[in-house]
């Protein structure tokens, strides 16, 4: 059996795991068109911050490939899958045939078409270890950054600069930052704290036009920056799938077991698409550990194993300057919520069940709301008086935490 | 694989547990030079409702979510007890938010701790186990 | 408010160089004596409100923590101790009986302490234990006259109802309610583990120990607490308790705020009524009316199972047990002065009866000038503390003993003699669930099954010491022992010589 990985992040690295777990013999080819060792793609940020280190932020330790025996091609791009032949091209033209076929692919950074964007002498996305080492080396603590879009990708980015930069200025469309996992109200405890930290935020305007150093708005206004870093979006890289006949919608078509529609293609991560459960939809949920359990599905299923991954729900853990956040689900139904200003907690919740969160300051022990969320666990079956002040096993029925508590999990 | 269960039938509520974690992570020889006066950061942490109380730590699962949701690779399985790499560690609180226990918690320093059975004690069992005086913590193959 | 005269009898003395002010000793004492002062930050105590129970002592991770006596002092005097002081000031201003619990802790003699026990050198040979067989196992129950055989020249051995005990050693009397529902069923699996029996008192059989029932002794007293038929078929024997070591001729008095809705149910009374057990049995007034319950016992119950009667150690203890004996009764049990219990009056259990070696001497001797000690076992108790007072009781004339204290001290009690507060730090003599749950029968029956095993094993050694290998023989042996510092009246009694004799 040999089995090939496009891609050397969390989803591919799930799927080494996967594979190893049922077959210790195939053969196993990752290919990426990254050179390096895999790594830790939202420990960008850290580095930057001197938090990790690149040997530290090494998503597998060094010797992964080795004792996984998994041969690596790094720095090669594949360019086209052929499925009836079960071969793929890669960027020199040469070709590799495999029986099992993962795609993990990941996404790419969106770049909208602002007028003046070629002037642009400093910029750059922030999404790799080498987007990272490239706005290091733009960077001086004199240096204005502005970085479009306030959204996960731009906030860390802005955070990871605090200190080392004369000033920072994000710029997003949106009325607020976070939009996709925060409130209004929580989006303006976030917005204030990080003001407090030195980010200047300009909302609900964009960039018209560019020149070399400063970004003229739509409202008028213009930000001078010595370096951009563009953070608005991104696109997943579905083209190797489409083009050879895969079914994608935004992104790559996956069912549960994490099979594409084009027999013994895989996809998983960033890529492709998974049943939400706590929305009871499809859609992409572009997180890392998504992008594992995606990725150990897959590998598992294509060694012959047996694997679902219907457990999926959007979630995200992310701080700023020691500010934490917790959010998962979706925010739908009756919503509880409760702020001192400072810590900040939104619960929602509908059909009997805890639909999504919101935890912002205090998050000690959010995996309890995310379980909840998880397992739909119907509400009347424990507390919910406890359960809304704070995450804890006390709100469950005696006999639940005697198992929880008392039993091999 | 023998692990730490926790019976709430028998938990007094003492905290001592907390405390004997403290010490024993502490990796000081004296308890009271290694806590008097300090502010403790047990990886056993109890809840406690009225009579009701029942200490939590990491339940050591079999399929840890935390573990696969790592985004550090701090997290790990080694030989079934999930340990923690704090030097690869960020703080992410990824882990806080997929564990179902509550049972990773931030240390004074940012990044995660946890329970890691501290089996290497004199009475090779955890300490919370050893010093539990009422056997409500107990270290066990079920 | 009127001048306070009692000044505590302990003070709780912390180590703060230790002290890491964790409180486990505040959230451990029910008597609410610790206190984290958030000013001061560190921990404070009111020990007027300690009873020296340990269970801070016990607990506290860095040892911090100790309890001394006071050493206040009153004007040295050697008729009005501190004591008795204190008792009229408590008195004076209650107007009350003084209560207590535990056994007698009075400087009175132990007789135990002054008897030794032999061990054989070059002539006889001793046993070793470890290499030989020794055997300990006793039956309870009536023997009978004369060996009778068959037609064929084969003992009958049909005999009354027996108990077989794997050990000389049961656990006493304690009800349900005097102690928690974890000590009795730390005392009932203990007892099916060691082969041997416990004693449900006078509170009734909790539904879930019925299990336990082949090792359980079921007691009927005076107030019919919990007596039913199949209360009393559930037992492996029936004892009648007619008195108590520790408070000889009054009855018993558990208060409401100890009989919560189990305990109610198990005694068969409404909850939160006070249990009162009258002094006497109303319908015992002679041998002959005692010998009528004990029949009704045994007719109710088929003939099947042996009935005991408990007396307290009294001045006439040999007449009563030879009456016993003929109301047809299998075993007298006799409780000596130092018994415990969980309430008693200060006085008469400081005052009143008899210590029980004396009594045990005297009974198995009136027993045996009648030539009916055969139809009467002979089991006693009241402050048997180690293997040592087992054999002796045991050469003494013992068939069996009960103990009570020491099997509590195995389960944490700290003879803080505070029991009638209903605030056992330990679990034990509580009914508060919170403090209940403090003694973890799983881990309170391997106590207990340890503690016997290692008096068995202490037993056995001092058997085979005295070249004696079965407790038949060692039963009523009284040249195995000697007196040490008594009188010649205390030695006839116990019908023993004086060491070096």
């Amino acid at each position: 059996m040999k089995y090939v990985i496009i891609g050397n992040s969390a989803a591919a690295v799930g799927c080494v795991e996967g594979i190893r777990k049922v077959d210790g013999e195939g053969e196993i080819l990752l290919i990426s068109s990254e050179p390096h060792h895999t790594y830790s793609r939202p420990l960008i940020s850290y580095l930057l911050m001197g938090k990790t280190d690149s040997e530290r932020m090494k998503y597998r330790p060094e010797g992964f490939y080795e004792r996984n025996a998994c041969k690596t091609m790094l720095g090669r791009a594949v360019t086209k899958i052929s499925p009836d032949s079960k071969k793929i091209t890669l960027d020199d033209g040469s070709e590799v045939s495999y029986d099992k076929l993962m795609v993990a692919t990941g996404s790419s950074p969106f770049i909208p078409p602002i007028a003046g964007y070629d002037k642009v002498k400093n910029k750059t996305t922030f999404m790799s270890l080498d987007d990272a080492k490239e706005l290091e080396s733009m960077l001086t603590t004199d240096s204005d950054v502005m970085i479009l879009g306030a959204g996960l990708i731009g906030l860390k980015c802005a955070e990871c600069l605090i200190g080392k930069v004369k000033s920072i200025t994000v710029v997003d469309m949106a009325p607020r930052i976070l939009p996709s996992i925060l409130d209004a109200d929580g989006a303006a405890i976030v917005q204030k704290h990080l003001e407090k930290c030195g980010v200047k935020f300009i909302l609900e305007d964009s960039s018209s036009e560019f020149s070399e150093n400063s970004a003229k708005l739509k409202s008028g206004k213009t930000v001078k920056f010595d370096a951009l870093v563009m953070a608005v979006g991104v696109r997943p890289n579905i083209s190797l799938v489409s083009e050879c006949g895969g079914k994608v919608n935004k992104g790559v078509y996956t069912d549960e077991k994490c099979a594409t529609s084009i027999k013994d293609i895989y996809a998983g991560g960033d890529c492709s698409e998974s049943f939400d459960s706590a929305l009871g939809d499809v859609r992409i949920l572009a997180l890392l550990p998504n992008a594992y359990m995606q990725g150990l599905t897959a590998g598992t299923n294509m060694a012959g194993g047996e694997a679902v991954y219907d457990k999926a729900i959007p979630m995200n853990a992310i701080g700023f300057c020691g500010l934490h956040i917790i959010t998962a689900g979706v925010y739908e139904g009756d919503a509880y919520i409760k702020t001192d200003g400072e810590n900040y907690k939104a619960l929602f919740c509908k059909d009997n069940m805890l639909k999504g969160f919101i935890l912002i300051g205090d998050v000690a022990r959010a995996g309890i709301y995310t379980s909840l969320i998880r397992e739909k666990t119907p509400l009347n079956t424990l507390d919910f008086e406890l359960i809304k002040d704070k995450p804890q096993l006390m709100a469950f029925a005696r006999k639940e935490r005697k198992s929880r508590l008392g039993e091999e999990v | 694989m023998k692990r730490v269960y926790v019976n709430e039938e028998w938990c007094l509520g003492c905290h001592l547990c907390e405390y004997y974690c403290a010490f024993a992570n502490s990796h000081v020889n004296d308890m009271a030079k290694a806590l008097k006066g300090k502010e403790i950061h047990p990886n056993i942490r109890i809840e406690e409702k009225g009579d009701i109380s029942f200490a939590v730590s990491c339940r050591h699962c079999k399929d840890p979510l935390c573990v696969k949701s790592c985004i550090s690779g701090a997290l790990s399985i080694d030989d079934g007890v999930v340990r923690i790499n704090r030097d690869k560690c960020v703080g992410c609180y990824t882990c806080v938010l997929v564990c179902p226990y509550g049972a990773i918690l931030p240390s004074p320093s940012g990044v995660m701790q946890k329970c890691e059975l501290c089996v290497e004690n004199e009475g090779g069992m955890p300490n919370c186990v050893m010093h539990c005086p009422n056997s409500a913590i107990v270290f066990e193959e079920r | 408010m009127p001048i306070n005269y009692i000044f505590p009898d302990f003070e709780v003395r912390r180590d703060q160089d230790r002290c890491i002010a964790c409180r486990a000793c505040e959230r451990q004492c029910a008597n609410e004596v610790h206190r984290y002062d958030e000013d001061l930050k560190k921990m404070v105590a009111d020990e007027s409100k300690c009873v020296n129970c340990h269970r801070c002592v016990s607990l506290c991770p860095t040892r911090a923590i100790k309890i001394v006596k006071t050493d206040n002092a009153f004007k040295e005097n050697a008729n009005w101790t501190g004591t008795l002081i204190s008792d009229i000031y408590r008195q004076a201003e209650s107007g009350g009986m003084l209560s207590t619990s535990m056994g007698n802790p009075t400087p009175l003699p132990v007789y135990w302490d002054r008897i030794l026990i032999n061990a054989s050198q070059v002539t006889n040979p001793s046993i070793d234990p470890l290499r030989e067989p020794m055997e300990i196992r006793t039956f309870i129950g009536q023997k009978p006259d004369s060996i009778k055989r068959d037609e064929n020249g084969r003992i009958i051995t049909d005999t009354t109802p027996q108990l077989e005990l794997s050990v000389p050693i049961m656990f006493s009397a304690m009800s349900y309610g005097s102690i928690s529902y974890n000590a009795h069923e730390s005392l009932a699996r203990a007892a099916t583990e060691l082969g041997t029996f416990y004693n449900t008192g006078e509170g009734g059989l909790h539904k879930d120990f019925y299990q336990y029932g082949p090792n359980t002794i079921v007691q009927v007293a005076s107030g019919r607490f919990g007596v039913h038929k199949k209360y009393l078929e559930a037992g492996a024997a029936i004892e009648i308790k007619m008195g108590q070591g520790a408070k000889p001729g009054i009855g018993g008095h558990l208060p409401g705020a100890k009989i919560p809705a189990d305990v109610a149910r198990t005694r068969m009374i409404p909850e939160g009524t006070d249990a009162i057990s009258p002094a006497p049995h109303h319908d015992i007034y002679s041998i002959e009316d005692l010998r009528q319950l004990v029949f009704s016992l045994k007719e109710a119950t088929d003939y099947k199972k042996p009935v005991f009667v408990k007396i307290a150690a009294v001045h006439n203890v040999a007449a009563i047990a030879s009456g016993i004996a003929r109301s047809g009764a299998d075993a007298v049990v006799i409780d000596g002065f130092r018994g415990g219990t969980g309430s008693a009056p200060t006085r008469i259990r400081d005052n009143v009866g008899i210590p029980i070696e004396l009594a045990l001497a005297s009974v198995d001797q009136r027993l045996r000038d009648e030539g009916i000690r055969h139809r009467l076992s002979l089991i006693v108790a009241g402050s048997v503390r180690s293997s040592a007072d087992v054999v002796k009781a045991i050469a003494l004339g013992a068939d069996a003993v009960y103990i009570g204290t020491g099997a509590l001290i195995a389960l944490g009690c700290h003879l803080c003699r505070t029991c009638y507060t209903g605030k056992c730090n330990w679990g034990i003599a509580t009914q508060r669930p919170e403090l209940v749950k403090r003694l973890n029968p799983n881990v309170g029956y391997q106590r207990l099954v340890n503690l016997v095993t290692a008096w068995s094993h202490e037993m056995k050694e001092m058997m085979g010491g005295m070249g004696i290998n079965s407790i038949e023989a060692l039963r009523g042996n009284r040249l195995m022992l000697r007196g040490v510092g008594l009188n010649e009246t205390e030695l006839r009694i116990l019908g023993i010589k004086h060491a070096g004799e």
